[in-house]
């Protein structure tokens, strides 16, 4: 049985040492929480995956929120998601602070000169690696357009988007996409 | 009050991001730049790319850091502005926390409900959407340069931009990485000029 402290420790080791993301932090998860310590099986283990990844928010808070309240309760799902998130959050903010510090030097402001251009590339790569996953296709493809053109241009807001391509799809289902699937 | 404004922006970013750490960028951009302004494109920008080098999910990152930049730009204290950090990690986090422990077991139980999964099939392609937006929205002449102001910023700007994109395309390379190598190449350029 896994105790409050374990728990957080667990966790806290996971948010600590995973570079790149929530998604990164599967393969620790699984080695630490299924194979080491075998609190989870491996079945158990998918299946709250896939919930984290139905559920809005932070995909790896979700994951530790889920895992510590299967095991713990809600204070499980508490000392899980404090694990998973201080280490990440002191770093930052101790860097936050760093950087602030020394915002007025040249050299600092040539360097994220530099990288300010990375930067974007790096949030424009995933719109077309994470297309065939996401399952788009020329017949679906003017949504990401439209929603794209609507926030870029008309400066609508993504929360209403969201909101509107969720009832979208929920309605689809309901009355169009019926016929095909009992076809 | 901005600590009000901090606590609801960042729980309606947690409460409707479905896309993971990018779509959540995209999120937070729009509502830290474009509608509440509490930061210029370019701080945005640096703050993204510190996210990315630091450990940890890239949207608690970026919320931490944007609530703390947001109440020191509003002309607190630094110390209030780590307060600020902490509050906008907690709210990014707490409607979905919440929305875990009441659903959890329905949805273990639902894992194949149709509706669900016609929902989710519309949201993951919007939420492509989403990201390019934001992208689209960094490509500023502040982020790039402007070929009146400084031709070089904006040619080497772009050379950086294609480089980078093509590389995150096709071949799996370290975020880290290249930010680390975009900086000594901008530390470097724009140094001994």
């Amino acid at each position: 049985m896994a105790g409050y402290f374990e728990l957080f420790w667990s966790f806290f080791k996971i948010g600590s040492f995973t570079l790149g993301g929530g998604f990164a932090m599967i393969p620790l998860m699984e080695k630490e929480l299924v194979q080491q310590k075998q609190w989870l099986s491996k079945e158990e283990f998918l299946d709250l995956l896939s919930v984290s990844q139905a559920m809005p928010g932070v995909f790896a808070v979700n994951m530790a929120t889920s895992i510590g309240y299967r095991l713990r309760g809600k204070a499980g799902a508490i000392m899980s998601v404090l694990g998973n998130i201080l280490m990440p959050i002191l770093t930052i903010l101790l860097l936050a602070v760093f950087i602030r510090y020394f915002r007025d030097i040249p050299m600092v402001e040539d360097i994220f000169k530099g990288i300010r251009p990375c930067v974007v590339a790096l949030i424009a790569a995933p719109v077309f690696t994470m297309a065939k996953n996401a399952g788009l296709n020329w017949r679906n493809c003017w949504i990401p357009i439209l929603a794209a053109v609507l926030i870029w241009l008309l400066g609508v807001s993504p929360v209403l988007i969201i909101i509107i391509a969720g009832l979208g799809g929920f309605l689809y289902g309901r009355f169009i996409n019926k016929k095909e699937a009992a076809a | 009050m901005i600590f009000w404004k901090l606590f609801y922006t960042f729980c309606k970013i947690g409460t409707f991001n479905f896309g993971g750490g990018y779509a959540m960028i995209a999120l937070i951009q729009d509502e830290v730049v474009e509608k509440q302004a509490w930061m210029t494109v370019q701080e945005f920008t640096d703050i993204v790319a510190v996210s990315q080098m630091t450990p940890g999910p890239i949207g608690i990152n970026v919320a931490t850091y944007a609530g703390y930049t947001a109440v020191v730009n509003a002309g607190y204290d630094p110390w209030i502005g780590v307060a600020g950090a902490f509050l906008a990690s907690f709210s990014v986090i707490l409607i979905p926390f919440i929305l875990m422990l009441l659903l959890a077991r329905y949805l273990m139980r639902h894992k194949d409900n149709k509706n669900l999964n016609n929902i989710f099939s519309i949201l993951r392609i919007t939420v492509l959407g989403l990201i390019a937006a934001a992208a689209l929205q960094l490509a500023t002449p502040t982020n790039f340069g402007s070929w009146s102001e400084s031709p070089l910023q904006l040619c080497l700007s772009l050379a950086i931009f294609l480089t980078v994109f093509l590389l995150a395309l096709k071949k799996k390379i370290s975020p880290i990485l290249l930010i680390l190598l975009s900086g000594v190449i901008g530390g470097i350029v724009y140094g001994v000029r």
